[in-house]
């Protein structure tokens, strides 16, 4: 029998099987940010065990920090406790960090993969359920809790139970102004918010092999938003091609001799997955979120529904009134007053490409504050290369500098109670973006062109 | 880690579905580099108001139910892999979340933190919602032993890893487990061919 993508990379890394059906599983890079990671190193510290692989782990603060005058001293006292405490732990423990300033600075999930940590056939977690986001290179990556960081960081593994295996399927061209992010989210509006629990995803076909890598870890990085632990893409020459010289991706010999182990990581022919879905490019729309959970979402030309598939009338109706809508309601020509764009969905270079190029000669609307927060130092610097903040000041819209800004309600960056905001990030759950705060999700493109229009637009009029 | 054994409690009904970690424990609230003191802001934005008072009409202001038995709708813990959520449920007095689904990362951190997620069918959550309504003082009992969970006349049984059963009744946890294991770790790290 075949074996799937997901089974070649999880049984190289079985260190050992236990009763209950638990593996042992090695993981062979451990991403570490400040505001799940204090109290692993405390768990180690009060047991007085070492670290027993430091070289295997990376840091960066991104949750906690300002996305302005990063130069500066960070305000609140709390968050600046936070960050401090991961910059004396990786200190003391000799921890590669790479804190406010530094070139690799980043949402952790943005860096990975930008600075060739990254890599096909690799075991990868985080304190964080974004780290789906690797998979994206067609590594297992998925996101822990803080007693896990604490496991990892004493053993180098995890004691796991093996989940189930799901494909998901386009094949087709997907239509002008439909985005990675349009993808996923119509995926997740049909498997439900609660869809993927218990599996992990590959994610097939031909409209997904013609995505940029960037595209592919949209996708993969809201694996989560369905449930699924984790999703990922068989590497391929557009794989290849984006590892290539970065930082620490093999070089020279040794690159050659990982691409021949890169080209056996596919699904086998013959491979059986626990559960199939097969979707049509075609079908897929410009895509926004009306609820409360991802799993909420519609083309952007539809109304709401009136209820949702076989979810409580309850909580839909609870979910409706915390956004202000009503069941049946048209989303169009609904004025908006905030548009965020970045987050570990849509931060990369492409994405802000994506914004510059529509937003080139115009302006947004008076009425809209638009907040554009890059992934990382790197991409931050590239756009500036590029010219992209230019293009993007003369538009009205506000570069920040990297970090997770108003993805989470955590920083300085925040949605004011009551507020629509129109966002690329991954969750619209209450108070996400800041207590009341309002949160419809979309693209990059769809994010855009709603801050120069300043009300919710059927999209395909409006492209260049 | 604290032994777990059984539950005997009456039962705190939130019947709502998809209550993901963002509600449990909002982010602004993950800010502390220890683990106690997060059962305080537990449903923060939930339970209180903008200016610090309680809203009555949540079910954790509300002194009719008590208990620390948390009996919630399907896909409970869904979102982000905060184990602040699991912290929060269990320093507020939890010791047991009931529901028809959870989500895994909440599932895992539960059990890392002898809080035990205990799921039932759709139709068991149903009748234990309706009869901690209609009479709060209903006492509900949560064997791990056994595995079963019961109240009135009616019980259920519940799945629990093997491994991760013993842990909870003995008080262990992974990491206890993994350190244990070096040697194989290494043996592992030297023979397989990972880059
Ligand atoms: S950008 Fe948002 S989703 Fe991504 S890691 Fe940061 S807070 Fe989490």
């Amino acid at each position: 029998m075949g074996k799937t993508l997901f089974d070649k990379v999880w049984d190289a890394h079985i260190v050992h099987q236990i009763e209950g059906g638990l593996d042992v599983l090695y993981i062979d890079r451990h991403l570490i940010h400040e505001v799940t990671s204090p109290q692993a190193f405390e768990e180690l510290k009060e047991r007085d065990l070492p670290l027993f692989r430091k070289e295997k782990m990376v840091a960066t603060p991104d949750h906690n920090i300002p996305t302005k005058n990063q130069h500066l001293p960070i305000k609140d006292a709390l968050s600046k406790h936070q960050v401090d405490t991961l910059l004396k732990n990786c200190e003391e423990q000799g921890v590669e960090l790479y804190g406010l300033g530094h070139p690799f600075q980043g949402i952790v999930h943005v860096i990975g993969p930008e600075l060739g940590i990254t890599l096909p056939g690799r075991t990868m977690v985080c304190g964080d359920s974004h780290t789906s986001t690797h998979g994206a290179f067609g590594a297992i990556a998925f996101g822990i809790g803080t007693s896990q960081v604490a496991q990892v960081m004493a053993s180098q593994c995890l004691l796991q139970a093996k989940p189930k295996t799901m494909r998901i399927t386009i094949n087709g061209e997907l239509k002008q102004g439909v985005l990675a992010k349009d993808v996923i989210l119509y995926i997740i509006s049909k498997l439900t918010a609660a869809g993927g629990t218990g599996y992990f995803v590959e994610y097939a076909g031909s409209a997904i092999e013609a995505l940029s890598m960037e595209a592919r870890m949209t996708i993969c990085n809201m694996s989560i938003e369905m449930g699924a632990r984790g999703g990922m893409i068989a590497p391929d020459q557009v794989t290849f091609d984006y590892i290539k010289g970065r930082e620490f991706a093999p070089k020279g010999e040794e690159f050659e001799k990982a691409l021949d182990f890169w080209r056996t990581l596919y699904s086998d022919q013959e491979a059986v997955f626990d559960k199939e879905y097969n979707f049509s490019a075609e079908d897929i729309a410009p895509m926004i979120t009306y609820g409360t959970n991802p799993g909420m979402g519609i083309k952007i030309t539809e109304n709401v529904p009136q209820h949702l598939g076989n979810g409580s009338q309850d909580s839909f109706l609870k979910s409706l009134s915390y956004m202000g809508l009503e069941p049946g309601e048209s989303l169009l020509g609904k004025e908006i007053n905030h548009v965020f764009i970045g987050s570990c969905t849509n931060s990369r270079i492409e994405d802000l490409r994506i914004v510059a190029d529509y937003v080139k000669g115009k302006r947004k609307a008076k009425h809209v504050s638009a907040m554009i927060v890059p992934g990382s130092k790197q991409v931050e610097t590239q756009a500036k290369a590029e010219g992209l903040d230019q293009v993007l000041a003369a538009a009205g819209f506000e570069l920040r500098e990297p970090g997770c800004s108003a993805c989470l309600g955590m920083n300085e960056d925040k949605v004011p109670a009551g507020a629509y905001c129109v966002s690329t990030s991954n969750r619209n759950f209450e108070g996400r973006q800041g207590p009341g705060a309002r949160t419809l999700l979309a693209s990059p493109l769809v994010a855009a062109i709603t801050a120069v229009e300043g009300k919710i637009v059927d999209i395909t009029a409006h492209l260049n | 880690m604290e032994k777990f054994d059984k539950v005997i409690s009456t039962a705190v009904p939130l019947p709502n579905e998809d209550i993901d970690t963002d509600q449990i424990i909002p982010a602004r609230f993950l800010k502390a580099t220890s683990k106690e003191g997060f059962g305080e802001n537990l449903f923060r934005d939930w339970r209180f108001d903008k200016d610090n008072s309680a809203k009555k009409d949540f079910v954790l202001n509300d002194s009719t139910y008590s208990g620390s038995i948390l009996v919630a709708g399907r896909n409970f813990g869904c979102g982000s892999s905060r184990e602040h959520a699991a912290w929060a449920l269990a320093d507020y007095g939890f010791k047991v979340v009931v529901s028809s689904f959870f989500a895994d990362i909440f599932k895992g951190n539960a059990l890392n933190n002898g809080l035990l997620p205990v799921q039932v069918s759709d139709a068991f959550l149903a009748k234990l919602i309706g009869a901690i309504q209609t009479d709060p003082s209903t006492d509900c009992t949560v064997d791990l032993n056994d595995q079963t969970i019961s109240f009135d006349d009616h019980q259920e049984h519940f799945e629990v890893n093997s491994y991760k059963k013993e842990c909870l009744l003995n008080g262990y946890d992974d990491i206890d487990y993994l350190v244990s294991i070096k040697d194989k770790i290494t043996a592992f790290e030297r023979e397989a061919i990972t880059i």
